[in-house]
């Protein structure tokens, strides 16, 4: 029984090894100018993990194997070095794995989210609310209008609650329920959130954030790749929470120029 | 050294009603064992949700036979509806966590074993002792009371982020008076853990008997003791937090919502709350919670594999502060549930590098438990099995924190099927096989009778096997991106990972049926197992040293006196390789640690 035990554990460390190793399931590629560093941290931290998982279980294995069910009078030892040897080196090790881990992984992260977008980021509001996306550009005066909350009418069509009539800076934005952007241009994302919890979410672009009722969050990045890549919402938000989804479309910079004038001219 | 026991003795007189024996008892082990019949219940529940769950994600059209009467609405024809799903899922979430994988580890085998450990006759207050049971209770009742009452449970998850679980009915389906109750529930739920804790601190602290010194308690009650500590905190701050959501429903207080919020094109009568209080108030207590969860595990667990391995842990201090440096900084990691929140991106980093140091004590418990097998007379029985399966867990739950630490990886992580993965692991299946090792091990002296070793053995292998089968690959669908709480997967990228689900959810109805095993051998052991010796497992600690079942005073009036360090196994003594913490025999132990 304990040998079978032995050898199940160590069938079930491997096998579960087995898809990480082969890359059965892996993130799609990366189209940001961060998301390698993202991926890089990820490597590495599977490397250490992947170590830690498998020789932990392969010890405990071991040990289960040599030392179950033995002789009545066989003799009780203590693992040499005792506990002191254990502490130091899982201070020494871990200790080093986590530092390791910590201090190149901020690089990672304060790429998103610890430096300023670029003056010539392009700008976009992106709104959520139970259960869609709507993205809204500035016209030609390159300024987004205010929100008032009170205005907003789905049936009307008015999503942002703007009111061109008395903000001169609403009356050229353009409001989309795609989200299309130029190639190898910074976006500075507005993030608002009209209702709930909400969060935006496209794998390739490698980004993730949450939309805060109150409080607008900004984010920026830069695709590096044409293509039409899913946004999906990760935060609970409701009864279509699942299926609140829009598209994001990665185009070159003559493209975007036109699909930004037609979607101008259907305002 | 505290001798408070003499004084302290005969807290109640001997039951004689049948409502005081069995219903309103102040005895502890009757409410360990009210407590462990609430925990078996609710895990029944919370699996059976779980096994609809799974149903409907591996095939979301099928009609599940039966489901519509738990909610017509929710399940026309026993389909079931997005909302509907959402609504399980919390209820499966909250009755686990709270329900069961607090109840059972701490409320449960520490109200029993505790006061016995330290050689106690009861707790210090038992009359809180019986109301903290009585006030989980109704904290269940209402809770599952939210299933017929209203449009149903809340759909906001066990996490009830706000400002979902603040605006109201407005919001879907149960976020009206499904939100009350369960917040409700959840108060109630904190008073009841928080007259426990006081009770468990205090039994510790206050009731040791004649040479119990803190050192020479066994690690299962340093485990209580310490999750105690960490409960006393955590709970009296989720507890006015769930307090304050009543209010914005009911007061028209605006705690949690802030101004500007239109749902279903009505701006809301709310003004000057915040979102993200929530989330800090909620995971100050939520992540301490999963200690509260796993600590008592780590005690049960070393306690049993050192009698089953008949030598000591190469350290029990090293163990005990481990356990007490997982507990205190269990209050400085919460923030790594909040990475992408819109929380300052520099607190991020501050609240990833403790979260990464949380590591090291957990790394070392697990060394300590592994390497003391070294040399060890290893006994294997379903308790040492699942003893040893929580330490394989435990590794495989434990490695994946190290991703969702760093917050960089979190941007891809959060939020998938790899979060769901790990805290499975971590702090559901490896608390379960806690649970599972302490019951096996317990039962005899709570039931007086022993459980059948050969289903206890079908149970173990069934559960191990089944547990990865359906944990593992849950790791694999979020390195895909698998959104969590999505109760279809109409994403073209999510598609190809359908044939997953399902796998999953074969496994996961095989490996639920198995726990039918368990309660089948619980129940029918309880009337006609064999009858229990008073110290089946040859073990050492005050609990084997009376009578099977104990005495409604524990000690049959006397009190008894400890000699020993807690684990004196490997030593040749009258009885054996052991010597009772109560016996006065002199024996010599190179494991003896000063």
């Amino acid at each position: 029984m304990a040998k079978f035990f032995a050898v199940t554990i160590i069938i079930i460390a491997i096998v579960s090894a087995i898809p990480i190793l082969r890359h059965t399931w892996v993130a799609p590629e990366d189209i940001s100018t961060h998301g390698h560093l993202i991926d890089e941290q990820m490597s590495e931290t599977m490397a250490e993990a992947g170590i830690s998982f498998l020789a932990a279980q392969f010890v405990l294995a071991i040990f289960i194997w040599m030392f179950s069910n033995r002789a009545p009078d066989a003799k009780i030892k203590s693992f040499p070095g005792g506990a002191k040897a254990l502490v130091i080196g899982a201070l020494l090790l871990v200790g080093a794995e986590v530092l390791a881990l910590g201090i190149f992984g901020v690089k990672a992260w304060a790429n998103v989210y610890l430096t300023a977008p670029s003056a010539d980021a392009m700008p976009i509001q992106v709104q959520a609310g139970q259960f869609a996306f709507y993205f809204r550009y500035p016209g030609p005066d390159g300024k987004l209008g205010p929100n008032h909350p009170e205005l907003i009418n789905e049936g009307a069509q008015n999503f942002f609650g703007l009111d061109p009539a008395h903000d001169p800076e609403s009356r050229d934005d353009i409001v989309t329920a795609e989200m299309a952007i130029p190639v190898n241009r910074e976006v500075h994302l507005l993030m608002h959130s009209k209702d709930v919890g909400h969060s935006f979410f496209v794998r390739e672009l490698r980004v993730q954030q949450d939309f805060v009722p109150g409080l607008d969050v900004s984010l920026h990045f830069t695709a590096t790749k044409v293509g039409k890549y899913e946004i999906v919402c990760t935060q609970l938000c409701g009864l279509g929470h699942y299926n609140m989804k829009a598209y994001l479309d990665v185009l070159s910079q003559d493209d975007f120029n036109d699909w930004l004038k037609k979607q101008a001219a259907m305002q | 050294m505290h001798d408070m026991s003499a004084h302290a003795v005969q807290h109640h007189a001997p039951p004689t009603s049948f409502i005081r024996k069995h219903v309103f008892s102040l005895d502890h082990k009757v409410i360990g064992k009210q407590y462990y019949a609430l925990a078996l219940v609710a895990a029944i529940c919370g699996m059976a949700l779980s096994w609809m769950m799974r149903i409907h994600l591996g095939w979301t059209n099928a009609a599940i036979p039966g489901l519509q009467l738990l909610s017509k609405n929710g399940a026309p024809g026993g389909v079931m509806t997005p909302e509907f799903y959402l609504q399980l899922m919390t209820m499966h979430g909250t009755i686990m966590v709270f329900f069961v994988l607090t109840t059972a580890p701490f409320a449960a085998f520490g109200n029993f074993f505790l006061p016995i450990q330290v050689g106690a006759e009861d707790m210090p207050f038992p009359r809180f002792n019986m109301m903290s049971f009585w006030i989980t209770f109704l904290a269940f009742v209402v809770l599952m009371s939210s299933f017929i009452l209203g449009d149903g449970p809340t759909l906001g998850g066990w996490t009830q982020y706000a400002p979902l679980n603040s605006v109201g009915s407005v919001a879907g389906p149960g976020q009206g008076l499904g939100v009350v109750l369960w917040m409700i529930s959840i108060a109630l739920f904190c008073v009841g853990q928080l007259l426990g804790a006081l009770n468990f601190i205090t039994t510790t602290l206050d009731l040791r008997v004649k040479g119990m010194s803190l050192m020479r308690l066994p690690l299962s009650a340093w485990a209580w003791f310490i999750t105690s500590c960490m409960g006393l905190t955590a709970f009296a701050v989720l507890m006015p937090a769930c307090i304050l959501v009543i209010l914005d429903h009911v007061a028209g207080t605006s705690f949690f919502v802030p101004s500007g919020s239109v749902i279903n094109d009505q701006l809301q009568p709310h003004s000057g709350g915040s979102t993200l209080l929530w989330q800090h108030l909620f995971w100050f207590f939520g992540h301490p919670e999963v200690y509260i969860a796993i600590v008592p595990g780590i005690g049960i667990v070393s306690h049993i594999l050192i009698t089953s391995m008949r030598k000591q842990m190469l350290s029990q201090r090293v163990l005990i502060y481990s356990m007490g440096a997982l507990a205190v900084l269990s209050y400085m990691v919460y923030g790594h549930h909040m990475f992408v929140s819109g929380m300052n991106p520099v607190s991020s980093l501050a609240f990833s590098f403790p979260t990464l140091v949380i590591t090291i004590p957990a790394t070392i418990i697990v060394l300590i438990q592994v390497f003391s097998l070294y040399g060890s007379n290893l006994r294997i029985n379903s308790a040492s099995l699942f003893a040893l399966g929580f330490i394989s867990m435990f590794v495989s739950g434990g490695v994946s924190g190290f991703f969702l630490a760093q917050p960089s990886i979190d941007i891809m992580l959060h939020a998938t099927y790899f979060v769901v993965g790990h805290f499975h692991m971590v702090m559901g299946v490896a608390a379960m096989f806690g649970i599972f090792a302490g019951t096996y091990f317990w039962f005899p002296k709570m039931a007086g009778r022993m459980m059948n070793e050969t289903l206890g053995r079908i149970h173990f292998w069934l559960s191990f096997v089944g547990a990865y089968c359906i944990f593992m690959p849950f790791h694999y669908l979020g390195m895909a991106g698998n959104i969590r709480r999505y109760s279809s997967f109409p994403d073209d990228f999510l598609q190809p990972l359908l044939p997953v689900h399902q796998w999953i959810t074969v496994a996961a109805l095989i490996t639920g049926a198995a726990q039918l095993i368990f309660v089948y051998n619980l129940i029918h052991s309880r009337f006609w197992g064999k009858p229990a010796p008073d110290n089946p497992w040859e073990a050492t600690s005050l609990e084997w040293s009376t009578a099977t079942p104990p005495p409604w005073d524990n000690f049959g009036g006397k009190h008894p006196v400890v000699y020993h360090d807690p684990y004196q196994y490997g030593v040749q003594s009258s009885v054996g390789d052991y010597v009772m913490q109560t016996s006065p025999e002199q024996v010599k132990s190179e494991h003896d640690e000063k």
